[in-house]
């Protein structure tokens, strides 16, 4: 049973304790495809941020009426409404960004993450603090997505949210499809090496 | 109808734009299913199957029902319950009709209903407007490219399996640098056919 804990730690909980991406291994998609600029990397945690949050507000406040055997249909359908919701204002007020990373803030909808911390946490705890723990989890989340933009596009494009910072492209492949697998898997062993080092930890994450 | 224009749909779906080196969807199953060939021809199989059936069904609901109610803007929550339903009937008629068949299979089936490619093959039809013909090529094409990236991927874990791996890059990073160089490999396919 998951015991109480405060806000500040739930939320911490997310971002570091159970990254979405370095640590749980889970909805890897988005890390490569929108993280070719910071921009379009923070315009997609914010969306995920948005959804988490929505949706874990929304399962926590019907927790008592859904009847558990059609909780599934009942999530997808919620996790879908909210996801129209933000493909249908970004595409209103986010045009450039949107025409890049659209299809994949449509599939937002298929996260393995939001569903679980759904299940998981929202289906059994209060309002507030499934919001928190949403909240975190995006948090998590979006740090994740705009650490790897960055290297992608420091050395890729040698330049940060589209502004030119160093007058080279001293790695033209980070900027490809090949660079996103790179970036990940270097900053996940990065990771573990500092698990390994300072806390002694395992090392071997995910799958 | 054009079998020219067909053959190059599914070449581009399946090699050019492989759903998983250059799109970077599904990538959850990819890495998920690759640690053994079996799993990965199992799910392969299981996977160009209803990725294609789910492209014919939704193609008509788009059509038929969501244009004329004019309704189209629903289109997220109508194709992940027009999926999730047929991945659900799949799952109880072939536990009926051939159990054989479910036991090998059936554990794919339930990993399907909330996959990105899956949804994302009826979201890119309806995007780029293609007739039924098209729809199902395009559907073929993206199974078929996702069957490839499966496998090669499986033969490779599996001899990676014997090799001293530095103890940071074990289990997930190390894959990642795996498919990173045959995504660059994949990269030489663009520019062979242009649409």
């Amino acid at each position: 049973m998951i015991k109480q804990r405060s806000n500040w730690e739930l939320i911490k909980n997310g971002i570091f304790g159970e990254n979405t991406i370095f640590r749980m291994a889970i909805s890897l998609c988005p890390s490569i495809a929108v993280t070719t600029g910071i921009r379009n990397a923070f315009y997609m945690g914010i969306a995920v941020i948005f959804v988490q949050v929505m949706v874990n507000v929304s399962v926590s406040a019907i927790r008592k009426i859904i009847h558990p055997r059609i909780r599934i249909p009942i999530f997808m359908l919620i996790i879908a409404g909210w996801v129209s919701v933000i493909d249908m204002t970004m595409a209103a007020f986010a045009r450039p960004a949107y025409k890049e990373i659209g299809l994949y803030i449509q599939l937002i909808v298929a996260f393995a993450s939001i569903f679980a911390r759904a299940e998981v946490f929202a289906s059994k705890n209060k309002m507030t603090s499934s919001a928190m723990d949403g909240l975190g989890m995006g948090i998590g989340f979006l740090v994740a997505l705009v650490l790897i933009g960055f290297f992608r596009e420091l050395l890729g494009k040698g330049a940060l949210w589209g502004m030119p910072i160093i007058h080279s492209k001293p790695m033209l492949i980070m900027i490809m499809p090949t660079g996103g697998f790179f970036a990940v898997g270097f900053l996940m062993a990065f990771f573990n090496w500092i698990d390994i080092k300072f806390f002694g930890g395992k090392g071997a994450s995910g799958v | 109808m054009d079998f020219g224009k067909l053959f190059e749909l599914i070449i581009a779906a399946s090699v050019i734009n492989n759903f998983v080196f250059t799109r970077f969807l599904g990538l959850c199953i990819f890495f998920g299913v690759t640690k053994k060939m079996d799993t990965a021809v199992g799910m392969s199989i299981t996977f160009t199957a209803v990725m294609m059936i789910s492209a014919a069904l939704s193609w008509v609901v788009f059509k038929y029902i969501m244009i004329p109610l004019d309704i189209t803007f629903l289109k997220i929550i109508i194709f992940i319950g027009v999926v999730a339903a047929f991945v659900q009937s799949a799952d109880t008629i072939m536990r009926k009709v051939s159990p054989g068949m479910y036991f090998k299979l059936g554990v794919y089936l339930a990993l399907i209903t909330t996959n990105c490619i899956i949804i994302a093959v009826p979201l890119i039809n309806a995007g780029e407007g293609y007739n039924f013909i098209e729809s199902l090529a395009f559907g073929l094409g993206s199974g078929l490219g996702f069957a490839l990236a499966l496998v090669i991927m499986a033969s490779i874990r599996e001899k990676l399996e014997l090799a001293d791996v530095p103890r940071p890059f074990r289990g997930l990073p190390i894959s990642f640098i795996t498919a990173a160089l045959i995504a660059l490999a994949f990269t030489g396919f663009s520019g062979l056919i242009t649409l």
